[in-house]
């Protein structure tokens, strides 16, 4: 019987074969969760139990874990908006250039979620809105769900109508967290390309948020609706249509299992440099990347950097027809289930990237590391933001390597051939 | 032989005969006659005047480039007393091949016909002209039933009549000599060899920048990207087809391949050209053709499934029906070995009156042809522009794909010179997968016969058809896939059957064409 001692013990308590597949080929040993592990890829419900006051676990140095323990200020529908628009006002606050606004007041560099509401929190505040532009359409979405649930689209107040406090009818008692909705403007001029509405889906890993480091997945996909995109109002209660998540599109009629309606990145990128021009394209990319980064950092001072912690991040981005990328969602548990075989390439790839970096060298890990992985393993991950590298370029790194300036030098940009920038803004 | 005077004259009388109905003819003559309105025309000096005039504003350019537009696609004629069919093909076995392929695909194409009970042609009630007219840009999400057509033919029936080629003159014998091919084609065609390829391709040089190569990440852009962008922007600025048929040569930047090749083919997409656009499509609203059904099943089979090409779906049936219907396609078939397929209206059989060009366009599509039309989605999503650019580049290239001739772009040319070069150049290889009874070109004819579309990356076939427009020559389809048997040869040396050498090619999409074609071209001993 051979002693197994310096072989990383995992648990998971996601079957999922992207994972265990990696797991085993690392020669890591499977145990159960009430042995001693140093790996658990937990799902978001045991994250919640494993941080809970109640239980009091206390991890030790060689245990990580694939969860932070409030990562929900950053994946939750609501929690999200209300820490990037906490942000915004922090920055107006200190006067920073960063929150500048436009003579409509609408924030030049900051303006990358579409307007949101809390619901019933916000309802008065929401109808305001609403009746500024009676005509737009609206999108339903209950916070603590995935995977495209209990979403629907609005373009009468009347549809609502549940959720108004005043509403005498109404027997909604205050609901728990659970229950509550956020309602965002709907783009309803998304890029099409070949007529087809499509989102992206970006993966990023962040490492440490304090000081803030974080990768991005260079392999990012477009999920592509299979039913021809119509803003039409008799179409808004066809899901095909307007959501782009794969689970809702598996069940379409034209759901095809090959490509699985995904497109890479990379075609997304020849696609519009050949009909749109490099600048505009790059300067997309440049902005994906930026808002990316910025809801990175309105997160990071609530966050709890525990350092037992990593996380990777399913990013939900729509592009609407000005070339303008929105933040939809942040998913802190992207799906692992492969829908075709490159899928399952991908993804396969993706977990054996995150691993070589959050678990050096493949050995059992001790979170007092400085979480500074050597160029050579980061595999399809690109530096995104390191806030370290960033503060040490000095204080005159100046901010005219903000994207949407088309003046000005351009930093350490790394060549325009689909990479992500290494960011020097503060 | 012509003597090279006479045959210039030829040339510019065919040219000024098509010139003189174009559009362009007309737009000359209005912007003539717009001109002497202003202050710099003077009546003494009218004629020189004018023609100053039309040079400073451009005109003279498109007037150029129409000419070399023609130039590149009609061939110089051959010889005043040659019937036309030598502008055709001039072998006559050639003539007599093609024409015996053509009398079979028409007749599978009239028993699919008389099997399913369904006409050739037939036009639409109203409510369903309707409602073609409202799904016209969602095609895609149609979903008819298709299960009983079949493609009328594949591109492996097409290499089984290539294969059975032989010119009657020409004594194969059982005596083996040095001239007896061991591939699969059998007649005796010139190709080039390495050397004169080397000639003929040397833009593509090892010390010539070249995007595909020197454009990577590791290259730094100010050695060759940068500047080669610059000209490129040049060139398009002056609008001029010719130096730009010469700057593609080299690749094309992303951003500009676009209009670099429209520049080159020649489409400006005027408002009569989306006239025309419109007019094709009304035209599929009100009639329904039995292509129709093949077509639909071809994008079903092929660009559907495709990575890359499965969000363009709705653009195929766009194009591809309205192709059907053109009949400006006709035109290339006095230089194309092919004749459309007649067919005659119902209960008129053999009445010359009654006969009609069967499609309209004279091209049956067979299985894989809406992959000619899928990368070009890639650069143009306005329809009617997209419609053009395929349809130049069918009328200039493709057709060559699927018909029998001699011309050194045919399909004919392109497998002997693939089976040579692999034969004098991979000897070892060649023999060996002869031996196992992996005929080279069985597994290479589909590639050339789509010109790798569906095979390669995007990114990677337009870098290649880039080169295509450069040369106007398709015999760089060959050299590329010698080039590719040469980089997994090692691989290839080891399989023992037909099926493991299909499945050690069966991906090319990793595949660098640039470097690939560099290497074999130019880095192999010889």
């Amino acid at each position: 019987f051979r002693i197994m001692a310096g072989k990383v013990k995992w648990v998971t308590d996601i079957e999922k074969s992207v994972l265990i597949n990696n797991f085993e080929k690392r020669g890591w040993i499977q145990v159960a969760e009430n042995e001693d592990w140093n790996f658990y890829w937990m799902s978001v419900q045991t994250i919640r139990n494993v941080f809970s006051v109640e239980t009091g676990y206390r991890l030790s140095d060689d245990q990580i874990v694939n969860h932070f323990p409030n990562h929900y200020e950053l994946t939750r529908k609501d929690l999200m908006v209300k820490n990037i628009k906490r942000y915004r006002k922090e920055l107006e606050k200190e006067g920073s250039p960063l929150a500048e606004k436009d003579e409509n007041g609408k924030y030049i560099y900051l303006d990358f979620v579409p307007v949101t509401f809390m619901l019933p929190a916000d309802y008065n505040l929401f109808v305001e809105e609403f009746r500024k532009n009676p005509s737009s359409t609206w999108i339903m979405k209950p916070c603590g769900k995935a995977q495209g649930k209990g979403i629907f689209l609005i373009n009468k107040l009347s549809q609502i109508k549940k959720w108004s406090r005043d509403s005498k009818t109404s027997s909604f008692i205050a609901q728990s967290s659970k229950e509550a909705y956020v309602i965002s403007l709907y783009i309803n001029n998304p890029l099409l390309i070949g007529g087809k509405k499509f989102d992206l889906r970006l993966y990023v890993l962040v490492s440490t948020y304090r000081p803030l480091r974080c990768y991005m997945y260079k392999l990012g996909f477009c999920r592509f609706c299979t039913v021809k995109y119509t803003p039409s109002t008799s179409e808004l209660d066809n899901m095909f249509v307007h959501l782009t998540n794969v689970a809702i599109q598996k069940h379409g009629d034209d759901y095809n299992h090959i490509h699985g309606g995904k497109w890479t990145v990379s075609n997304l990128r020849l696609y519009l440099e050949s009909t749109r021009g490099k600048e505009v394209t790059s300067k997309l990319f440049d902005e994906i990347h930026w808002i990316i980064v910025q809801s990175l950092k309105a997160v990071a001072p609530v966050m709890n950097n525990d350092k037992h912690c990593f996380e990777c991040y399913g990013y939900d981005i729509i592009i609407d027809d000005k070339l303008k990328p929105w933040l939809i969602e942040v998913n802190a548990s992207p799906s692992l289930t492969s829908s075709t075989a490159n899928d399952r390439i991908l993804k396969y790839n993706l977990i054996n990237d995150t691993l070589n970096i959050a678990v050096p060298n493949g050995e059992i890990p001790d979170c007092k590391w400085n979480k500074s992985p050597p160029k050579e393993v980061l595999g399809n991950y690109e530096v995104l933001y390191d806030e370290e590298m960033a503060q040490s370029d000095g204080p005159d790194r100046d901010l005219r390597s903000r994207p949407g300036q088309s003046t000005g030098v351009k930093g350490n940009r790394a060549r325009d051939s689909g990479k992500p920038v290494l960011t020097t803004w503060k | 032989m012509l003597d090279p005077d006479s045959g210039l004259s030829l040339t510019i009388a065919r040219i000024v005969q098509r010139l003189k109905g174009s559009s362009l003819h007309s737009q000359l003559e209005r912007q003539a006659r717009v001109s002497l309105h202003k202050p710099e025309i003077r009546l003494e000096t009218l004629k020189e005047d004018i023609k100053d005039f039309l040079k400073t504003s451009g005109w003279e350019k498109k007037l150029q480039n129409a000419v070399y537009s023609e130039l590149n696609v009609f061939p110089s004629p051959c010889h005043p007393a040659a019937p036309p069919e030598h502008m055709k093909e001039p072998l006559a076995y050639m003539r007599k091949a093609q024409g015996s392929w053509e009398k079979r695909i028409l007749k599978s194409l009239n028993s699919m016909c008389t099997e399913l009970s369904i006409p050739l042609a037939q036009k639409r009630p109203v409510s369903e002209q309707k409602e073609l007219l409202n799904k016209w840009n969602e095609m895609g999400t149609d979903e008819p039933d298709l299960s009983l057509f079949r493609p009328v033919y594949a591109p492996k029936d097409f290499l089984e009549v290539l294969m059975n080629l032989r010119n009657p003159n020409y004594e194969n014998g059982e005596h083996p000599s040095f001239r007896n091919h061991l591939g699969l084609i059998q007649v005796p065609l010139k190709v080039k060899d390495i050397p004169e390829l080397k000639e003929d391709f040397s833009e593509l040089g090892l010390n010539i920048g070249q995007l595909g190569i020197d454009d990577s990440a590791q290259v730094p852009p100010e050695f060759f990207e940068n500047e080669h962008v610059r000209v490129g922007q040049k060139v398009l600025a002056e609008q001029d087809s010719a130096a730009a048929q010469q700057y593609v040569r080299q690749g094309c930047p992303t951003a500009l391949r676009a209009d670099l090749w429209a520049l080159i083919l020649n489409i400006s997409n005027q408002p009569e050209d989306i006239l025309y656009y419109e007019q094709l499509k009304s035209n599929v609203i009100q009639h329904d053709l039995l292509v129709d059904s093949l077509i639909y099943k071809d994008v079903k089979l092929t660009a559907s499934n495709d990575d890359y090409y499965f969000v363009f779906e709705d653009y195929l049936y766009q194009v591809l029906l309205c192709f059907s219907r053109d009949t400006a396609v006709l035109e290339h078939f006095t230089y194309s070995s092919a004749t459309p397929p007649r067919s005659y209206i119902r209960g008129k059989l053999g009445m010359e009156e009654y006969a009609v060009f069967y499609p309209p366009n004279g091209v049956i599509p067979f299985h894989g042809f809406s992959m000619y039309v899928a990368p070009l989605c890639f650069l143009y999503h306005e329809p009617s522009k997209l419609y053009q650019i395929f349809r130049e580049m069918y009328v200039r290239f493709f057709f060559r794909l699927h018909s029998i001739s001699s011309h050194p772009s045919g399909i004919v040319s392109l497998c002997l010179l693939f089976e040579t070069l692999l034969q004098t150049h991979l000897p070892q290889l060649f023999y060996h997968l002869r031996e196992i009874g992996a005929q080279p070109l069985r597994i290479s004819f589909k590639w050339m016969v789509r010109a790798f579309s569906g095979y390669l990356a995007t990114d990677q076939l337009l870098l290649l058809w880039d080169r295509i427009l450069g040369y106007n020559s398709l015999e760089i389809l060959a050299v590329l896939a010698a080039a590719v048997f040469a980089f997994r040869a090692v691989n290839l040396m080891e399989v023992t059957s037909l099926a493991a050498a299909e499945a050690v090619l069966a991906d090319l999409s990793t595949l660098k064409v640039m470097p690939l074609l560099q290497i074999f071209l130019f880095a192999t001993v010889t």
